[in-house]
């Protein structure tokens, strides 16, 4: 049985979805002060441009495509889940999840060319905040495909519908921190 | 923020939990249109990410400034406005997602004086001075 | 106005139609220990879990405090119940003295604490808005509690870096010399900057939403006002340093040289990432604190508060100005001096907002019908001790003074005039007040005394030779003096004999607490609901609550200070009373 706390909403705001809206403020600010920490260093060291022209630009393209397609599937499993198409919601969450999947796979293609290439994270600064930075990221896309398989299992039985919506919010934020470390880490010069 | 006033607790009585959901309400009373259709932001963002790849290949700066940056800026909002549905949310909560990034812009303003610069007033960071020109140098010796 | 848009599916156990608090279902009188304990979600409980585990931590930064102190006074010698502090082990003492009550003291008591057991009974709801959420937070923090202990222990020792654990005496063991040291220490403090994130979600949501029918924004008591803004500045200040303990933590670990200047990083950037946080850190803590105070003083004068709006403006003033000031941590650190003359404006003015909340309190005070109680005997000597402290702060935040002052123990002894009020005088002072409330009865108001007494006068004992030892030009974090012949003079070693003497004296005073406490949660008299004829929401409540916290959900229908109202017959009015 939730809490009378938890269903209550003086703001007018859903409960759920304040909280992360918070979580996502939060994140922002973890997010913001390693790349901004890079983008000291980038632009304090030309040589980094040099360093920025191993990355597989490709591969990071295909991937920022990756997330916009997944983030798409989650603003349809969002529309499903208003009209309590709760099957539905699912199927889309589990595009969504495959989307994250697939991201995860082209990362270790990419990652385990560029190591073998003699690319590591010790190689120069450049490749340790590659490797930071792309790493987090891709910790916070496991975190959002393990909530969205929970939200999805709900959602196949109709259940708790409105999380469909805030995990696909963190999504979408998870989406839009990738549209920034693209242009950052893979476009050299 | 909303002040309260005691009519909610009434408000909260008829909505019995079965009651159907009521569409217009699901993001505030303040959205007036119906959203944009998903699939067009996301050609729209499909476009725009070929845009930021083809742009750098020019290798002109500003070029590059533009397309991969700016373009990432108009995705972002596009991702923003018609996917989180930002805009249709308290106007409060668009601002304090504002204030975390406006915090990282102080950071910067307040960090990049030593740490992205070398030297300063009577101060030189000769260490990286150092490891720039050795890494520039093995660039250059690269490519003979 | 609007609610969910997809109505939460029937028999889910929603509450919109009736908000009776009827116990939920698995809370009954037959709960098994793990489940009444090791798993609650309650957040009293929680509250609880947090308050003891803030205070057996306590006693171990105490410990540690002893043992360096008395190898301060008397170098060299053979410590009772630790052995002899060697450099090492100086270094490791006061390095977790300083991380534990910050981090594991003022933190989970103040925030932790006093806002999960305060902020759903003062709001009128029955618990905070996501309670599984809440055990999750606990459990990490206590899995980082075990970490930092296991520290301790390790092959090589405890880390000895400072909290501020500067690179690359933290990046690098053959400077450190305690490899595991170094990056269980860092682990335990990443973890607890996790549990106080996940926790704060949790603080912020409930007191936007879930306050009871009638609460308005104004009508929020201050404490809660108070660790809601700590919590948001804690929010936006930690992110940074999350990232960059990650990349100290692969420094360490991988060798990667984010902060190694041979190698093109920057040591710079870790002290620019760690006082991005821990400058508002600070007052992260002093809100909770001046929120407590707050309450008891309106309480124990039995008057409104001077200016409720005043401080609260003053209060997000310093939230928001605490961001614009951290590197006067580093004035000498080689930062840019262009830069220092900005952080020093920045740094005087935010002394303007919390001078002004200080002078609410006093006007607040002054014509009150004073009712000098244990806890108000601890609110007042916060002001008094607190002033202490941030006047001398001035002489820090001016640049040019600072380069003679920094790493003195002047610095020391300004920040124990603030710290100690705000983790231990004003915590005493909210033990004290809610302790009736929490356990369901008194403690003894004669022991109380002689605790406070005993506490603050030796408290002055230990720290005002401390400026005086900074002033003549002793530097922080030397395990002895004994080889600087301008340090080691008779007079400058009687004053660090003072020092710990009055150390010891204020130690052995909590002995009083502790059996105070222990003896009155076992066999205190009774305490009714409403012992202080207060006004706020959680004296509605049972004596200690039940879950679910009220028999009958509260409505509001004013604000939290209307004591002394002319024209009544008693001298308060609680919130939920009709008019």
């Amino acid at each position: 049985m939730k809490p009378i706390a938890t269903t209550r909403s003086a703001t007018g705001i859903p409960t759920g979805r304040l909280a992360v809206w918070w979580l996502i403020a939060s994140e922002i600010v973890i997010f913001g002060g390693l790349l901004a920490s890079y983008v000291m260093h980038r632009i304090g060291h030309a040589e980094f441009g040099d360093y920025a022209a191993h990355t597989n630009t490709w591969a990071g393209a295909l991937n920022t495509l990756v997330l916009l397609t997944s983030s798409l599937s989650a603003v349809l499993a969002h529309e499903a889940a208003e009209k309590r198409d709760g099957p539905r919601a699912a199927r889309m969450l589990l595009f969504t999840i495959l989307g994250g999947a697939v991201f995860l796979v082209v990362k270790g293609f990419e990652w385990t060319t560029e190591i073998r290439h003699g690319f590591t994270i010790t190689t120069n600064m450049f490749w340790s905040f590659y490797y930071t930075a792309a790493g987090l990221h891709a910790l916070h896309v496991i975190a959002g495909m393990i909530a969205m398989a929970f939200v999805a299992r709900g959602a196949l039985a109709n259940r708790e519908l409105q999380r469909v919506e805030l995990v696909g919010n963190y999504w979408h934020f998870v989406d839009i921190v990738w549209i920034f470390l693209f242009p950052l880490l893979y476009i050299a010069k | 923020m909303t002040t309260l006033s005691t009519e909610r607790h009434e408000e909260e009585a008829p909505r019995a939990s079965g009651e159907e959901p009521r569409p217009a309400e699901a993001h505030g009373a303040e959205h007036e249109h119906a959203h944009a259709n998903p699939v067009k932001v996301w050609a729209i963002l499909c476009v725009l990410l070929v845009v930021s790849v083809v742009g750098p290949m020019a290798e002109i700066r500003i070029v590059t400034l533009i397309t991969a940056f700016g373009i990432a800026g108009v995705k972002a909002y596009l991702v923003a406005k018609h996917f989180l549905h930002l805009g249709a949310e308290r106007r409060y909560i668009a601002y304090a997602l504002a204030v975390s990034v406006a915090f990282m812009v102080l950071l910067f303003a307040g960090v990049a004086p030593d740490v992205m610069e070398h030297h300063g007033r009577n101060w030189k960071n000769v260490a990286a001075a150092k490891e720039v020109e050795r890494a520039l140098h093995e660039a250059a010796s690269d490519e003979h | 106005m609007a609610q969910p848009a997809i109505e939460e599916t029937p028999g889910s156990g929603t509450r919109h139609a009736e908000e009776t608090s009827a116990p939920p279902a698995g809370h009954g009188e037959h709960e098994g220990f793990v489940k009444k304990y090791l798993f609650s979600t309650d957040h009293k409980m929680i509250a609880k879990q947090y308050l003891f585990t803030g205070m057996f931590m306590a006693l171990i930064g105490a410990f540690m405090v002893y043992a360096f102190r008395v190898q301060l006074a008397f170098p060299g010698s053979h410590v009772p119940g630790f052995g002899v502090v060697g450099p090492n082990e100086y270094n490791a003492l006061v390095t977790n003295h300083g991380s534990i009550m910050v981090f594991w003291v003022a933190m989970p008591v103040l925030i932790a604490a006093f806002g999960n057991y305060l902020i759903p009974l003062m709001l009128g709801c029955d618990d905070m808005a996501f309670p599984r959420l809440n055990r999750l937070s606990y459990q990490v923090f206590f899995l980082s509690v075990v970490v930092l202990l296991i520290s301790l222990f390790v092959p090589g020792g405890g880390f000895g870096g400072a909290w501020t654990a500067y690179p690359p005496l933290s990046s690098k063991a053959e400077y450190s010399l305690t490899p595991l040291g170094s990056t269980l220490w860092l682990c335990a403090v990443i973890l607890e900057f996790v549990a106080f994130l996940i926790g704060g979600i949790n603080f912020v949501t409930t007191t936007m939403n879930s306050r009871a029918p009638g609460m308005k924004l104004y009508d929020i008591p201050i404490v809660v006002w108070m660790i809601v803004i700590a919590t948001l500045v804690f929010m936006a200040s930690v992110g940074p340093l999350v990232a960059g303990a990650v990349m100290l933590l692969f420094d360490q670990l991988l060798g990667t040289a984010f902060y190694d200047p041979t190698r093109g990083g920057d040591p710079l950037l870790w002290q620019h990432l760690f006082w991005f946080f821990g400058h508002p850190e600070v007052y992260v803590v002093l809100l909770p604190a001046c929120g407590i105070v707050a309450e008891v003083i309106t309480v124990f004068s039995r008057k409104k508060l001077f200016g409720y709006k005043t401080v609260l403006y003053t209060a997000f003033a310093t939230g928001i100005v605490s961001f614009f000031v951290w590197a006067h941590h580093q004035f000498v650190a080689g930062i840019d001096p262009r830069m220092a003359n900005v952080f020093t404006a920045t740094t005087v003015i935010i002394s303007l907002p919390v001078a002004e909340m200080i002078f609410v309190y006093v006007a607040t005070l002054y014509g009150g019908s004073i009712r000098l109680t244990t806890p108000m005997l601890w609110a007042l000597a916060f002001i008094a001790e607190f002033i202490i402290g941030g006047v001398t702060g001035l002489f820090l935040g001016a640049s040019g003074s600072d380069i003679y002052l920094h790493d003195t123990y002047f610095v020391l002894a300004h920040f124990h005039y603030t710290f100690v009020p705000i983790a231990i005088i004003s915590v005493f002072a909210g033990i004290t007040y809610w302790f009736p409330k929490m356990f369901g009865r008194h403690m003894n108001e004669t022991l109380g005394k002689i605790h406070f007494w005993g506490t603050i006068i030796p408290f002055n004992g230990i720290f005002i030779p401390l400026f005086l030892l900074g002033l003549a030009g002793q530097h922080r974090r030397i395990y002895s003096y004994e080889g600087f012949p301008e340090l080691a003079r008779p007079e400058l070693q009687q004053l660090r004999i003072i020092a710990t003497v009055s150390l010891i004296v204020m130690l052995s005073f909590q002995l009083v607490f502790l059996f105070n406490f222990v003896r009155s949660m076992l066999r205190g008299r009774t305490a009714e609901r409403n012992p202080w004829k207060a006004n706020t929401l959680e004296w509605v409540a049972a004596s200690p609550p039940p879950h679910g916290n009220f028999e009958t959900m509260p409505v509001v229908y004013r604000g939290p200070y209307e004591y002394s109202v002319p024209g009544r017959d008693e001298d308060y009015w609680p919130q939920n009373q009709p008019a």
